[in-house]
Parts: C-alpha cells; sequence; structure tokens
C-alpha cells in the first residue's frame, strides 16, 4: 500500500486558518489501512481543529467526508455536493487523491493533511516499512523476493557492500541489510550459484529517470 | 600490459606494490595537498586520493590528483558512486586519463547520513559492481555505458574495495568473485586487525583461485592510540578490531601508544607477506602521513621498483 | 474564575475502576460531583475520538480509569489506551489546549480509595488549570 503520516498540527492549523469552512476529507483506500487518513482520522483530526479554533474564538465548520478513493475521478466526484459549500479541501489521501480533487474542483484551494511516505508493507501493527520504488522493472525474480533497490540504502544491486554488520544496514541498526536478507534467501532456496551472476546497471527510464510515467491499457482505454 | 599504470608495472613483475592515502582539505587549499603529498614522495608506488570520504565535502578527488601529478607522485583517482550519475562519472574518467591519470579505485563511497550533507540526495545510479565493469568496458571495447564508442578510450588500471570482515562472512569471497568478473584488476581490502579472519578469506580466495585472476593489496591502518583502536572498533561499520589489540595498546603508557601502533603494523606486514596471494599492501595512515616513510622502511619494503 | 467549577469526564472500564467507584460510594468516601462518570466495556473501548468529543463539547479535563497492569480482562485493553492517551496528550500539546488536561489512571475494583483520590486530585488540577480554552472562548 502507499503509506502516508499526519503532518503535525500546528502546519494543519496554519493551512486552515485563512478559511471559514473547511471540507476534510479522506480516503478509504491506503491510507485507511496505514491509520493516516481514513474515516477514523478525518474525525479525529476534525475534533482537533475544532478545538483549536474554538479556543481562539473563532470556531470554523468542518464537514467531513471519506470517500471510497481519492484517486478515481468517479469517487471525486461525489464531493460536488459539498464543494460549493466550503471554502477550502483539505484532503487526508495520499498526493495522488489530493491531486485528483485539485485537478476536478479547479477553483478550490486543496491542501494536503498528510505527507505520502512509501509503498510498503506492515511489518507488525502499527509499524509500516518500505518494499518498493516502483522503478517499473522488477528485479525481485533474481534477488529471492526482497528489492535492493528500494530495501538497500545504497540500491546497491551487486551488495552486501562493507557496511553490513549482523545482518543490519550500516545506515541504521533498525534497519535490515536488505542483501543479508537475500543471501539468507538465496541460500534457503538453494540458490547461491545465483548471487554470483552480476546484475547489470539498471535502465532507469522505465522509473522516475524517464520523466512523469504513464501505462496505457489499449484494451480498457477509452 | 593493459595499461600504462606504475602499479600495474610493479603487480605484475611480481613485486611487493605498496599504496598510500592521501584525503583532500575541506577547502581551496592546494599547498595541503602537496604537504601531504611530499610526505609520500619516493616511499609508496601511488597516493589514493579519497572522493568526499566519510560523505563530507573535501577538494575534488580529480583535481587533488592533477596536484600530485605535477608533483611526479602517481595519484590513484578514488571514485564513489555516492555523488554522481554514470554521465558525470566516466566524463570525469575521460577527464582524469587526459591529465595522465591511468589508476583508479572503484567504490559506493559511505552514505550521506555519516557525513555533513546528510540532506544530500544520494545518487547510487550504479553499484561498484557496475561501476568496475563500466570502466572495463570503457578500456577494453572502447564503449561508453550507454553503448556509444568512445573516441580515445581511457585506459585505466581499474581498483576495487573488498572487506573481508563485515557481514555475512560466507559470502565475501563471492562478493569479490564479482569484481573479478566485473573485470577488476587490483584489490584494496578494508584495514586489517584481525589476521586470523583475513587468512580464512583468502583461504577461500585461494581455493577459487581468484588470487590468479586480481591482485590483492591488504589494507593496513596504524593505530595511534588506543582510543583510536576503540573508535574503529565501535563507530566505524565493517571494522573488524579484535580485543587483543586494544589490550596490547591500552597495556603501555600513553604516550608510547603510537609507536606500539607503528609496532604492530610493521609485525602486521610482515605477517600478512606470507600469506599466498597478498601482491602488496594499502597503507592508510589517517592524518599520520608522515609515519609512510618509518612504516615502508621497518617492514623492509624500502627502496621502491623503479619502471 | 473563582466559581469555576470544573467539568470532567471519566471513561471508567466496567472490571475496576466502575466498580471502585462503586465501593467508594458503598464506603461514603466522597469524590467531586465535578466527575461525570462513563461506564465503557473495557478502557480499550475508549477511541481518541471520544476523548476529543468530550473535549469539544465542553469538557475540561478527561481521564480515562481501567484496570492495573496485567489485569485486563480483555488482556490488553489498558495498554492500548493508555497509548492513545498518551498520543492525544502529545496532539493537544501540539494544538495549544494541552495535553495535561487528559490523563490515564489504573486501578483495580477494590480500590475504591484510590477512586476517590483520583477524582478529588484530577479535578483539583483541573481546576488550577482553569477552563477549558475551547469551552471558555464559545
Amino acid at each position: 500500500m502507499i503509506t502516508a503520516e499526519q503532518k503535525p498540527m500546528k502546519e494543519l492549523v496554519e493551512c486552515v486558518r485563512p478559511f471559514q469552512r473547511i471540507l476534510l476529507a479522506g480516503c478509504n483506500e491506503c491510507v485507511t489501512v496505514c491509520a493516516a487518513g481514513g474515516r477514523k482520522e478525518v474525525g479525529i483530526l476534525a475534533s482537533a481543529l475544532k478545538l483549536q479554533f474554538q479556543a481562539e474564538g473563532k470556531p470554523i465548520e468542518i464537514t467531513e467526508i471519506t470517500l471510497e478513493r481519492q484517486c478515481d475521478p468517479e469517487y471525486v466526484e461525489e464531493l460536488v455536493a459539498q464543494i460549493d459549500k466550503v471554502d477550502a479541501v483539505l484532503s487526508m489521501a495520499c498526493g495522488c487523491g489530493v491531486q485528483e480533487v485539485a485537478r476536478r474542483y479547479t477553483d478550490k484551494p486543496v491542501f494536503p493533511a498528510v505527507n505520502t511516505k512509501f509503498m510498503g508493507a506492515s511489518e507488525r501493527q502499527g509499524v509500516w516499512a518500505e518494499r518498493c520504488q516502483g522503478c517499473g522493472d522488477c528485479v525481485l525474480g533474481l534477488t529471492g523476493g526482497v528489492c535492493p533497490v528500494a530495501r538497500c540504502s545504497k540500491q546497491i544491486l551487486n551488495g552486501p557492500c562493507g557496511g553490513s554488520t549482523n545482518g543490519k544496514c550500516e545506515v541504521s541498526s533498525d534497519t535490515d541489510c536488505a542483501w543479508q536478507l537475500i543471501w539468507d534467501r538465496l541460500k534457503a532456496l538453494g540458490k547461491l550459484d545465483q548471487y554470483e551472476e552480476n546484475i547489470p546497471a539498471k535502465d532507469w527510464r522505465s522509473g522516475r529517470g524517464g520523466g512523469p510515467r504513464k501505462i496505457v491499457r489499449e484494451d480498457l482505454a477509452s | 600490459m593493459k595499461t600504462d599504470s606504475i602499479l600495474e608495472k610493479i603487480l605484475a613483475s611480481g613485486q611487493l606494490a605498496v599504496t598510500s592515502e592521501c584525503g583532500p582539505p575541506r577547502g581551496a587549499l592546494p599547498d595541503k595537498v602537496r604537504e601531504k603529498a611530499q610526505l609520500l614522495k619516493g616511499y609508496v608506488d601511488a597516493v589514493n586520493v579519497t572522493d568526499n570520504q566519510t560523505a563530507m565535502v573535501r577538494m575534488s578527488s580529480l583535481a587533488a590528483c592533477i596536484l600530485i601529478k605535477q608533483m611526479g607522485i602517481t595519484p590513484l583517482l578514488q571514485m564513489v558512486t555516492r555523488d554522481r550519475n554514470r554521465l558525470a562519472m566516466q566524463s570525469d574518467i575521460i577527464g582524469a586519463y587526459s591529465h595522465g591519470i591511468d589508476t583508479m579505485l572503484c567504490l559506493s563511497g559511505d552514505h550521506p547520513s555519516f557525513g555533513d550533507h546528510p540532506m544530500a540526495a544520494n545518487v547510487h545510479d550504479i553499484d561498484s559492481v557496475q561501476f568496475v565493469e563500466m570502466v572495463t568496458t570503457m578500456r577494453d571495447q572502447g564503449k561508453f555505458q550507454g553503448g556509444e564508442k568512445i573516441d580515445g578510450p581511457p585506459k585505466m588500471f581499474v581498483g576495487a574495495a573488498a572487506n573481508p570482515f563485515a557481514d555475512p562472512f560466507e559470502l565475501r569471497v563471492s562478493r569479490l568473485a564479482k569484481k573479478v568478473k566485473a573485470g577488476a584488476d587490483f584489490i584494496q581490502t578494508q584495514c586489517i586487525y584481525n589476521i586470523d579472519k583475513f587468512e580464512k578469506w583468502m583461504e577461500g580466495v585461494r581455493e577459487r583461485g581468484l588470487h590468479e585472476k586480481v591482485y590483492i593489496m591488504a589494507g593496513i591502518t596504524p593505530m595511534k592510540s588506543v582510543g583510536m583502536a576503540k573508535y574503529m572498533k565501535n563507530k566505524v561499520p565493517g571494522m573488524d578490531v579484535p580485543d587483543d589489540v586494544i589490550k596490547r595498546l591500552a597495556g603501555v603508557p600513553k604516550e608510547k601508544q603510537a609507536e606500539e601502533g607503528i609496532k604492530m603494523c610493521v609485525e602486521d606486514i610482515q605477517r600478512l607477506k606470507e600469506v599466498k596471494g597478498v601482491s602488496g599492501f594499502h597503507i592508510m595512515a589517517i592524518e599520520w602521513e608522515q609515519k609512510v616513510p618509518e612504516i615502508m622502511e621497518r617492514a623492509g619494503l624500502l627502496p621502491r621498483p623503479q619502471f | 474564575m473563582e466559581n469555576f467549577e470544573p467539568v470532567i469526564v471519566a471513561y471508567c472500564c466496567h472490571y475496576c475502576a466502575y466498580t471502585a467507584a462503586d465501593m467508594a460510594g458503598s464506603k461514603r468516601l466522597s469524590y467531586p460531583p465535578n466527575v461525570k462518570i462513563i461506564r465503557v466495556p473495557c478502557s480499550g473501548k475508549v477511541d481518541m475520538i471520544h476523548i476529543l468529543k468530550a473535549l469539544e463539547k465542553g469538557a475540561d479535563g478527561v481521564y480515562v480509569a481501567g484496570c492495573l497492569e496485567g489485569d485486563c480482562h480483555f488482556n490488553t485493553g489498558n495498554v492500548r489506551a493508555s497509548k492513545r492517551v498518551a498520543y492525544i496528550k502529545k496532539m493537544l500539546d501540539e494544538i495549544g489546549i494541552g495535553g495535561e488536561r487528559v490523563e490515564m489512571f489504573s486501578m483495580s475494583a477494590g480500590m475504591g480509595e484510590r477512586f476517590a483520590q483520583t477524582a478529588s486530585e484530577f479535578t483539583e488540577k483541573i481546576r488550577k488549570l482553569g477552563p477549558n480554552p475551547a469551552r471558555a472562548a464559545a
């Protein structure tokens, strides 16, 4: 999923301050799963903002809504009913959702309420870790199902570097050395010979190197 | 001979080659480079010039290499993948060769989080194995990494690093094999303090015959004090400093620790000379270049061969 | 300000604090009438939004009272509650309401005295802090 974290309250308060009526829009997808911008977080943030402005003596109106998905025009369309009654939108979706709302409602200021972080998986309750950088040319088949692009601090494709210590990355003892994981996995699979196949330099055009990316499925596109 | 590198000539002749290191200054101070290099002149075969070592901004390795070259000393250009993409790396390699710099070391470099610009984007377009392959392809096939022909290919003698002490130990010979496969001509190892472990690694290297495909230069750094030894043990990633080393340094009075450190380093060189497959030494006397001549003398590595 | 009578909302776990409140009553221990008790099946049932809503609707202080560590009827409800309270405290500090208006307490069903004492002390603390700024301005 795409992970996100709520922005600091101070930053949110300042971005809402010029407005009287706010539409606080959550998203039922990734940000719900990572507890950053789902229905529950919308309620909490709305309440906290109301408290803040009540305390300042100039209460604001907050309309709460949580869309099925903010990255799809069909769902963003649902805001039509509310959009004219508010001065600004505070979106709790990832950056994709924020942009979709901004694209659809051209004359309405839209602000992000979360910082979109990375594509990750849940390691345990309340902990998410980066797993994929969307390089566009997956190498997981060569690396035992552990991604060196996303999980090695130096994105080394022929690792590990000389800083791997007790299975941890030199950058942080909280981070597993991706190449230790790859080695262990290849070993478990009886594929250690695969390790010595040098992985060639990556063609980053499939990633951000080629500029903004797009997928067009002719069979689906209208 | 693949190149005109003096290092290649010495290594190919079967004599022990010796390199040392010079870290460029953190400012536009060419005399600092010259001072350090002067201390090494005539005592070693080439001087490694580090590339923003420990991820701190310093005078560029290429610029300092040129200064050193002008003094009649052979510079060894270090380059890391952290700060440059493949375009910048290749243009610097051509540029270096145009200045007569024909020996280089391909590294990934310390992560920016260790240095004074932790906010910098780390490039890592290619890794050190791919880097070695890129430079040898430039030399042997006369082609850029992107496939186009080079008009006047740089004939670099290409080195890479190996750390026999990092984890997991069991893959360290295989990792070396990857660099050999990529075309590395020589290897400079991480500083060796745990000689038993190094010998074990070399055993694995010899079993695979890798010592016959690549020249292995043993990394040596003399300890200045017990404090430095403890720092290296605890703070430097991938460094293996056994307790015996610390104990021995701690066993002599503070003012004699530096001398003890030199003594240990000379003993280590003597022992490593006997290890089959060791083709030379890389002596990294960190901010202690003036001690290199003494180490060389006491280790019986002088005079240096002439070509 | 002299006549300020704080409104305190106490979310009390059915298995401990709520029973402790009963115990305090039957022992005729007095505690301030400012404390409005809301019975919950477990302190872990109390969500952040419940705490915030109480403040938004005019409470001057809110606390959650759950079982002693290791004694939760549902194993870890009290641990969850205390983490949520910690999160809310931080958030309230950021927005200038003040995290000290929210607290987590733990007690067993038999601790009538502790219930009364906690209620009194928390009420006094909030009395000193003054009205919830969000209520005062409204």
